[in-house]
């Protein structure tokens, strides 16, 4: 039952919140043990986050995970594992910056230009994926093992072609090796904000759209409900006229897209450049931010700002002399424990909706016979 | 748990039940069941689905535990806890899915949980022998160095049956042993049967195909409605009487008033051949027609490319060779939603398989299957209320019993959820229904709506293709019936004059002459 | 092959095995093999190709990737997927670290074991009790892991003599054995540059020479677990949980039981396998796997499930990760090895009928000859990506030969199995 009353929105919380606690308290206890004080470590975090600057960089890093997790989404909604997003956004990342980098898109009008980086980017995404999309639809190998491995040529392809032989230079004055900048016109400018040195991203908007949009298409059109359907039973599926190697396709093709705007905000917003410090593992991070937030629009983007929180506190951690990885700890504590508790609470459900229906229809008879 | 007899008399039965009752959330499966199998005799349970022939089988093997009454096993009282506890005291089980592991050998899977041991090693040499013997001893035939997957259906259940000799049994329990095996294969399994009897073992037969149980039993006990209703000799009743029996004389009947066949062709099929991906033909040169307002029964023991057909209908199997008309338009290379859309109607016969997103709200299943018609879309867009205000509909003119339709479908009985399939199914005004075991596994009550609708629709020149395993069903709801056997159709029968013990000898082959 | 999800594209009637393959048959295509190795090696001239000192640095480098593929081999078998042996093995090289400098290289394996052991067993509360998905619960440890032992490292290894931040101070190599008096013979053979002959005394002379202990240890375990598995009822019983867990348990086999051993087993494996990797590269280092659980996953795909068969898979990763870092030339003729195989694979699918696919295996087959023929050397960047490749053009060329586990990926709860 889907009525949003008080119990069943209390028990939809309660697993993230369950999941979040046990976390807290579980580090908090990791913390005492090795000899750290949790209470200075809390201390650390919140004095941080009242800096500007430390909620403007959870936002961007927020963006970029949002991003991530609803392409990750998009295969789950149909129980298909796109663990290859990691890849995805390194290629389209390198690749986009490159294209928007070069000398000949100086002539090219700054929302074009924009327009050609982003398309780009959507494009390599969905072409990566879509190598795992085709082995998948004709010989039937499965996309998790497909994108672990193309997850990894990526890495290697990246590193050969982020080369100054290749697409990069290196950056003066540093070992760093990176992309050509790319010149103000092809950047998208960010929000000023009061006592931040750092600006929030133009192309935060980018990721709300997106989300709209996946909420839009999941939940109202048709190839939403196939989507859903594919995922909730794929013989049901089929015997309904959905043709599942398509849906496949399509849901690959499309999470590849989303994968590959990933990096994008960071790129046209900030970094200019491709360069060694790009950051990487967003696509991992994406997948804990949608079993997080559950494939849901806003229960993803609470969870990559958490995310984003988090992960730009972490850096006061190491002046307060806790090392910056009881972060890491602590998503990866909440990530499992909340599955568990997703499941938990999923089989608890599904037996009181049981009982309840039973109920109802015992109280029900009265009113049948009324009607009837 | 001592296996002697009583002193003096007749042996103490091999098995007995008594008083046994076993109740479900809301449903009462068995009650009040009394069962006494003589030693060394194969003994029939007969009864329709549903009636608590399986249920009474898990507890007499352990897998589930009576609410109350006793089992005694060659007269002394037991109790199992487990399936391992009913093996201990001989009695085995022979499933009617076959739990077998593919990639293992006969070997890997007969000696699996009992395994003979040499120090901390398998002892292959051992279990190679003793698996030898016993096939010899049985005339069972199976080798035990193969690979279960090269094993053919047949051999498998000698394969399963080997398991449980091996581990011991004199009690073996045969669940519809025959549900998959073509005629050949089922008398094999007889003679293998009567071998095993001769050997002094008891059998527990279960079926619902009163010609097999007739020529195979030597005793028969009816359920109905989860008791046992009568306990009979072969040769006191016909298939008739037994029939009756099972069936009881409360249950509704079906039946078609007066005859609203057309000459309207709605579904031609000329020379429809299937060849599955292994290269075994499973459907063979089918021709038909199903004229507007006739309903078209086809009859067959299962396995018999019923499951075939129907998906070569809706175009979720490719098929070889034939053509398929619908409405005079071939539809041979269409997809399966083309065919929806032009007017197909599917009541699949596993409707947690094919007919419902268990998972998902009753309205959303109610789009499923007709996610390209009116009111469920608009254009790429779900029209959400009007999907919900048509489920609305469904639930109310179809009887669906349910608090609302945001509730998943897996809440619901069966028979609520088989009664929102036929309305789904029936609404959009199809112009063919392609209705797979339409009533089973639902109560007597949903049974007589779906009857009802079916005739209605029928009535409004609905052309129906009905595959059942219930002969009544079959004989009284189609106008015309035929018979399929190893992927043909092989007769065609008059429902008017045709009794079940025709249809039945049809369906195994043995009225082919006449 | 399934691990849960969609059962789109896969053929609907599994193929069947083809008989058992007598051990000469193996000895045959081995001898095959290296005929058209040292055939290319001659054409070539990139004598590393077959040279003790690859064949050494490729059994150091494959050990780790064996281990890993072991416990890939377990877990699989008992039907749980694990994509967590890469944090698993993480969590081995900390061990080995922590245990390692301070109470000997030994100390380091049996706590890098621990260590793995602990992290598979986490794994098999999540997928067996709490019935989470296994891919979910291998990402969640395999975002974990890294975590903890960062964490572990800065606690432990920053203040520690020669240790860091994020590496643990140097670690004693375990003990080496030569097979004395042959390895020398070898040596002598091996100088001469014979057809075959010399390439047989290379890479005997890397199996006898300077080989670890815990090279011997690897492959005692690896045998182990063949006969464990194959010739024992415990085996049996675990690897009728991935094939058939309702035959299991109506035969009352105890399913969690061995679900949960098998996939505690295969982290303590893991585990192993980081803490070999550690101590024979001399410390814990920050990152130290890259990978390497993910291709011993490949290893175990490549080897079909079967202990012999990814211990060739992790032999053949493990050589060409050792080439990368030896000879350019040798990984150039690795080019041309790589499309022989190739061709190899299209003529076998020409003849089992396969048409479409012998003509993609055999096109890419050619490309990749055409590579070796127009250029000189491969980008060094490149190279490490090649168990990755190999392993899908394996699932994507011979998929149809491959044979995992039927309940492999599939959730079991008690009593609900069909």
């Amino acid at each position: 039952m889907r009525n949003l009353t008080l119990r069943s929105v209390l028990l939809g919380l309660a697993a993230p919140v369950g999941a979040l606690v046990f976390a807290a308290l579980l580090c908090a206890g990791i913390l005492a043990v090795t000899g750290h004080s949790p209470v200075d470590t809390v201390d650390a975090m919140s004095a941080s986050a009242q800096r500007p600057r430390t909620l403007v960089n959870s936002l961007n890093t927020a963006v970029s995970y949002y991003l991530s997790a609803v392409a990750v989404a998009i295969g789950f909604r149909m129980k298909l594992f796109n663990i290859g997003v990691d890849g995805q956004y390194r290629m389209a990342a390198l690749l986009a910056a490159a294209l928007a980098g070069a000398a000949f898109m100086e002539g090219v009008p700054p929302v074009l230009r924009v327009t050609m980086t982003v398309l780009a980017s959507m494009l390599v995404g969905a072409a990566w994926a879509g190598i795992a999309a085709l082995l998948k639809v004709t010989r039937g190998v499965s996309e998790v093992i497909s994108t672990i491995m193309l997850n990894a040529i990526a890495t290697y392809l990246v590193s050969y072609l982020n080369n100054p032989a290749r697409l990069a230079e290196v950056n003066p004055g540093s070992n760093d090796v990176k992309t050509p900048d790319i010149t103000a016109g092809g950047q998208v400018p960010g929000f000023e904000v009061t006592g931040s040195s750092s600006k929030v991203y133009g192309l935060v908007f980018l990721a709300v759209l997106v989300g709209f949009l996946y909420w839009f298409v999941l939940s109202r059109t048709r190839f939403g409900f196939e989507l859903k359907a594919t995922g909730l039973s794929e013989s049901a599926a089929v015997a309904s006229g959905v043709s599942v190697k398509k849906m496949v396709v399509i849901s690959m093709l499309l999470s590849g897209a989303v994968a590959g705007l990933v990096g994008i905000p960071e790129l046209l917003g900030a970094s200019h450049s491709y360069s060694l410090n790009f950051p990487a593992g967003v696509g991992f991070i994406g997948i804990a931010v949608a079993l997080l937030g559950r494939n849901h629009p806003i229960g993803m983007a609470v969870a990559a700002l958490l995310w984003g929180f988090l992960f730009n506190t972490a850096n006061s951690l190491d002046t307060a002399g806790v090392p910056r990885e009881i972060v890491d700890i602590m998503q990866g504590v909440i990530v499992l424990s909340v599955v568990v508790a997703y499941e938990l609470v999923r089989r608890y459900r599904v037996r009181a909706e049981q009982h309840a229906v039973g109920h109802a229809l015992g109280r029900t008879k009265t009113a049948e016979e009324v009607s009837a | 748990m001592s296996t002697e007899p009583p002193a003096g008399g007749a042996p103490a039965p091999a098995v007995q039940l008594s008083a046994i009752t076993k109740r479900f959330p809301g449903v009462v499966a068995n009650s009040d069941v009394n069962i006494s199998v003589r030693v060394g005799t194969v003994h029939a349970l007969v009864g329709e689905n549903g009636a608590g022939k399986s249920t009474l089988m898990k507890i007499l093997y352990g897998m589930q535990q009576p609410d109350e009454g006793t089992i005694a096993i060659d007269g002394a009282p037991v109790i199992f806890a487990s399936p391992a506890d009913a093996i201990r005291a001989g009695v085995g089980m022979v499933h009617q899915h076959f739990m077998l592991a593919d990639n293992l050998t006969v070997l890997e899977n007969v000696v699996l949980g009992s395994e003979p041991r040499k120090g901390v090693g398998l002892d292959f040499a051992t279990a190679r022998a003793r698996i030898t013997e016993i096939s010899s001893a049985y005339g069972l035939g199976v080798d035990p160095d193969r690979l279960v997957a090269d094993l053919g259906v047949g051999e498998r259940q000698r394969v399963e049956i080997l398991k449980v000799l091996y581990r011991g049994a004199r009690t073996l329990i045969l669940d519809e042993p025959t549900a998959v095996l073509v005629p050949q294969e089922v008398e094999e399994l007889f003679g293998n049967l009567r071998d095993l009897k001769a050997e002094g073992l008891t059998i527990l037969f279960i079926s619902h195909k009163l010609d097999e149980v007739l020529s195979v039993a030597d005793d028969i006990t009816v359920m109905r409605r989860g008791t046992t209703v009568a306990s009979v000799l072969p040769q006191d009743v016909t298939a008739r009487k037994l029939a009756e029996l099972m069936v009881g004389s409360a249950l509704p009947v079906p039946e078609l008033r007066e005859s609203t066949v057309t000459d309207e062709a709605v579904l031609s099929v000329d020379g429809l051949t299937v060849v599955n991906a292994d290269g075994r033909t499973v459907l063979d040169d089918v021709s038909f027609t199903i004229h507007a307002g006739e309903v078209l029964g086809i009859a067959g023991v299962e396995g018999n490319g019923q499951a075939e057909l129907v998906e070569a209908l809706m175009g979720i199997r490719p098929c070889s060779a034939g053509t398929i008309t619908l409405s005079g338009r071939d539809i041979t290379r269409a997809t399966t939603r083309q065919r929806r859309e032009s007017g197909m109607g599917y009541i699949p016969e596993d409707r947690h398989r094919q007919g419902l997103l268990l998972e998902a709200t009753l309205w959303e299943n109610r789009v499923l299957g007709h996610q390209t018609s009116k009111p469920n879309v608009r254009g790429p867009l779900l029209d959400r209320r009007g999907a919900k205000a048509d489920t609305e509909r469904i639930v109310a003119e179809y009887d669906v019993r349910t608090p609302g339709i945001e509730v998943h479908a897996a809440a619901l009985s069966g028979g609520n959820q088989q009664k929102l399939i036929v309305g789904r199914e029936m609404s959009g005004s199809p112009v063919l229904l392609i209705a797979s075991h339409p009533t089973r596994g639902v109560d007597v009550g949903a049974q007589a709506a779906i009857w009802e609708h079916i005739r209605r629709a029928r009535a409004e020149r609905l052309a129906v293709l009905l595959i059942s395993a219930d002969l009544d069903e079959l004989i009284g709801m189609s106008d015309t019936l035929s018979v399929i056997l190893r992927g043909r159709l092989v007769a065609d029968h008059d429902p008017a004059a045709v009794t079940p013990e025709q249809l039945g000898s049809a369906m195994t082959g043995a009225g082919r002459e006449d | 092959m399934t691990v849960g999800g969609l059962s789109v594209g896969l053929a609907k009637a599994p193929a069947r095995r083809s008989r058992r393959i007598p051990p000469y048959v193996y000895l045959l295509i081995a001898v095959g093999a290296l005929a058209v190795v040292s055939t290319v090696r001659v054409f070539t001239g990139a004598t590393d190709l077959t040279s003790s000192g690859t064949v050494q640095a490729a059994l150091t480098a494959a050990v780790p990737l064996a281990m890993a593929a072991l416990g890939g081999v377990w877990t699989e078998r008992a039907g749980v997927v694990n994509i967590g042996l890469e944090g698993m093995m993480v969590l081995g090289t900390f061990g080995a670290g922590y245990a390692g400098y301070q109470w000997g290289p030994w100390a380091g394996v049996v706590f890098g074991l621990i260590l793995g052991l602990v992290a598979g067993l986490l794994h098999a509360v999540a997928t067996v009790t709490f019935g989470v998905d296994h891919i979910v619960s291998g990402v969640a440890i395999n975002l974990l892991a890294p975590g903890i032992a960062l964490f572990l490292s800065k606690l432990y290894f920053a203040d520690a003599p020669g240790g860091g931040q994020k590496q643990s101070p140097r670690l004693e190599d375990a003990a080496k054995v030569t097979l004395p008096g042959f390895s020398d013979l070898m040596g002598t053979i091996e100088t001469k540059r014979w057809f075959f002959v010399s390439d047989l005394a290379g890479v005997l002379r890397g199996l006898t020479t300077q080989v670890s202990l815990l090279t011997l240890l690897a492959v005692v375990l690896i045998v182990a677990t063949a006969w464990v598995l194959w010739r024992t009822p415990f085996g049996l019983r675990l690897r009728s949980c991935g094939e058939s867990p309702s035959a299991a348990e109506s035969l009352g086999v105890n399913v969690y039981k061995y679900k949960y051993l098998a996939v505690t087993a295969s982290g303590a494996f893991a585990g192993l396998g980081g803490a070999f990797l550690a101590v024979s590269s001399g410390q814990f280092r920050d990152g130290q796997t890259a990978g390497r659980g993910f291709i011993g996953l490949a290893a175990m795909i490549f080897g079909n499930w079967r202990p012999g068969g990814l211990a060739t898979g992790a032999g053949l990763f493990g050589y060409t990760d050792a080439m990368a870092l030896r000879s350019a030339d040798a990984v150039h003729a690795l080019l041309l090895l790589l499309g022989i195989a190739l061709i190899v694979v299209a003529a076998i699918q020409y003849r089992s009928g396969h048409y479409v696919l012998s003509g993609v295996a055999a096109a890419i087959g050619v490309l990749f000859g055409w590579w070796f023929f127009a250029s000189d050397e491969v980008p060094p960047e490149l190279v490490g990506a090649a168990p990755y490749v190999v392993t899908l053009l394996v699932l994507g060329l011979a998929s149809q030969r491959l044979r995992p586990p039927k309940f492999v990926g599939e959730p079991y709860r008690r009593g609900q199995a069909v």
